[in-house]
């Protein structure tokens, strides 16, 4: 454990480093444009405009975090050879490959964390004051975070035996699919074949199903999102990363590095 | 019984090549060898011989098309084995972003140091490579020299049974290559096993109490560097000086070749005392009589002459 959590921490350490928390800046701008640009329509509806800024931003921002930091984790090492002396080491490739994922997802809850501390200051600048259903914010940025986090895994898979640029088209490819899992599973009423209806229905359990995570709406709202929707998402999230890590392990196991 | 430390049986690697991976490239051939405990073994070959991949197969970070291999008794599938092991990787990268000590201490950390002990192993590193005063500096800013020195503490920082070093002394000035050779020297003072590579001759005849000559992926020879060279004696030097106006001696230095006012006569072992007894009556006076030994260099060359003349054979013949 301790391993894994070494690779983590150098892998945020890295990612500080390399100014990946710079998008804050950008994040923050917007969220001021944004509350001072909001504060002067003034039409009941500034909260719900910021939160759905906001939360968007925040989607997109840790979404392309995920993407391109996500794939080169592994291929950039293979890449510049920093590898070798690390599996020289006392290191499961296994381990080394929990601890990047986890270290990417621990600077991703970082920034995404700082984030939402942002969103809820454009908030407060608008409304001047918090109510209770301002928490299902904080739901929906969970929500986020744990789509994050599988995205992180599906690079982090890819970058073991492809491409950076196949990598990224193949993750950013399983993330739109993963939007449309409703569509899919319900093609009975098109004209598509049932030897095509049934191939997307089956597809559809594989492929993640990101639709569940998008609470924006009733965050932007004030709506109450249901309990039992967190545990399941939590679980999914958990299940699926674990899944997809562990296949990642056993491809990146067998891989000759160069 | 003891265990050798390094135990090679049979490995061979091929990487896949050509259009679609289709055909094969042998880099490593049916490696046998071993490394006996408290050995300095020197790898020695061309590059691409197939001394990085042997390195690389040991380590795990290739794995061997068939053939096995064992370091201090345990497979090198087993990664826990690693804590005995120091390895040293051919023109070492590390993580830029981070300082020499940071680095050390990140890699110390695999091998559950406490804090303290990390901090006293870096410093003691550090100071071991000449690197004291740049422990702070971030990796981006070393030169090609200072990355070896990094490289070489990350080997050792965890004071390993057994040190593997891949081409440890490339990329050093002269100053930085006898400091490198020193460490070795201390580490097999220690009673360390060392493996390491390299193309530079003179170090593997200093360092090594035994060579192995690897070139086009298959081990040409082991032995000691002097038996290396013992296989190959090439005769009896010898170097006298002579009147050059005497009749009886311009037979013999018809035969020599003049070099400054002494001449220098290459004679076979068996003729020697023949030769000798000849410059004797010609009233001769020999300065020094030695054996021709070819350097390790010479015989690595003739090596790898012998791999190209047999490359070409099968050439010729496929065709």
């Amino acid at each position: 454990m301790s391993r894994i959590l070494s690779v983590a921490l150098n892998t945020f350490r890295e990612a500080v480093r390399d100014r990946v928390l710079y998008n804050l800046v950008f994040f923050a701008l917007l969220m001021m444009v944004a509350a001072v640009f909001v504060g002067q329509i003034s039409l009941g509806i500034e909260s719900t405009i910021i939160v759905s800024l906001g939360l968007s931003a925040i989607s997109i921002i840790g979404l392309l975090i995920a993407v391109f930091i996500g794939v080169g984790l592994v291929s950039k090492e293979m890449e510049k050879r920093t590898l070798y002396a690390l599996l020289a080491k006392p290191v499961r490739r296994w381990e080394f490959l929990v601890g990047k994922f986890g270290g990417l997802v621990l600077t991703l809850t970082v920034n995404t964390m700082a984030m939402a501390a942002g969103l809820f200051l454009a908030l407060l600048f608008v409304k001047h004051s918090f109510e209770a259903s301002d928490a299902t914010i904080l739901i929906a940025v969970y929500f986020i975070l744990l789509k994050i986090a599988i995205v992180v895994s599906l690079a982090l898979l890819f970058s073991c035996f492809t491409s950076p640029l196949l990598a990224i088209l193949f993750t950013a490819g399983l993330y739109v699919a993963g939007l449309f899992i409703h569509e899919m599973r319900n093609l009975s009423g098109s004209k598509v074949s049932p030897a095509v209806q049934a191939f997307f229905s089956w597809i559809s359990y594989i492929l993640p199903n990101f639709e569940n995570f998008n609470v924006m709406a009733a965050a932007a709202h004030g709506k109450a999102v249901p309990g039992i929707l967190i545990l399941q998402n939590t679980a999914y999230a958990a299940i699926y990363c674990a899944i997809v890590l562990a296949a990642a392990s056993v491809v990146f196991s067998r891989r000759n590095l160069k | 019984m003891t265990v050798p430390a390094i135990q090679i049986e049979d490995l061979t690697k091929d990487y896949p090549a050509g259009f679609l991976n289709t055909k094969k490239k042998r880099s490593l051939e049916s490696l046998t060898m071993q490394v006996e405990e408290g050995e300095a073994f020197g790898f020695l070959g061309p590059n691409g011989a197939g001394k990085s991949t042997t390195m690389k197969l040991l380590m795990g970070i290739i794995f061997p098309t068939s053939g096995s291999a064992k370091i201090l008794g345990r497979p090198i599938s087993d990664v826990e084995m690693h804590k005995d092991i120091g390895y040293l990787p051919e023109q070492p990268y590390f993580y830029d972003y981070l300082t020499a000590s940071e680095l050390l201490d990140y890699f110390a950390r695999f091998y559950g140091f406490s804090a303290a002990e990390r901090k006293a192993r870096v410093e003691k590193m550090l100071k071991k490579v000449g690197l004291e005063t740049a422990g702070k500096i971030q990796l981006r800013k070393y030169s090609k020299g200072m990355l070896q020195r990094v490289g070489l503490a990350q080997a050792i920082l965890h004071q390993p049974k057994v040190v593997i070093l891949d081409e440890p002394m490339s990329g050093l000035d002269p100053i930085g290559r006898r400091e490198v050779r020193d460490i070795i020297l201390e580490l097999k003072r220690d009673g360390r096993t060392i493996l390491f590579s390299t193309h530079i001759l003179t170090d593997a005849e200093m360092l090594c109490d035994r060579v192995g000559v690897i070139v086009g992926g298959k081990l040409q020879g082991v032995g000691r560097p002097d038996e290396i060279v013992g296989l190959k004696a090439q005769g009896m030097e010898i170097l006298f000086e002579a009147d050059t106006g005497n009749a009886k001696t311009a037979a013999i230095l018809a035969k020599a070749a003049k070099s400054g006012s002494r001449y220098a006569l290459h004679v076979p072992e068996e003729s020697l005392y023949l030769t000798l007894d000849e410059l004797k009556a010609a009233g001769a006076k020999i300065t020094s009589v030695a054996q021709i030994k070819p350097t390790l260099e010479e015989y690595f060359m003739h090596l790898v002459e012998k791999d190209r003349a047999q490359a070409a054979a099968i050439e010729v013949h496929g065709k």
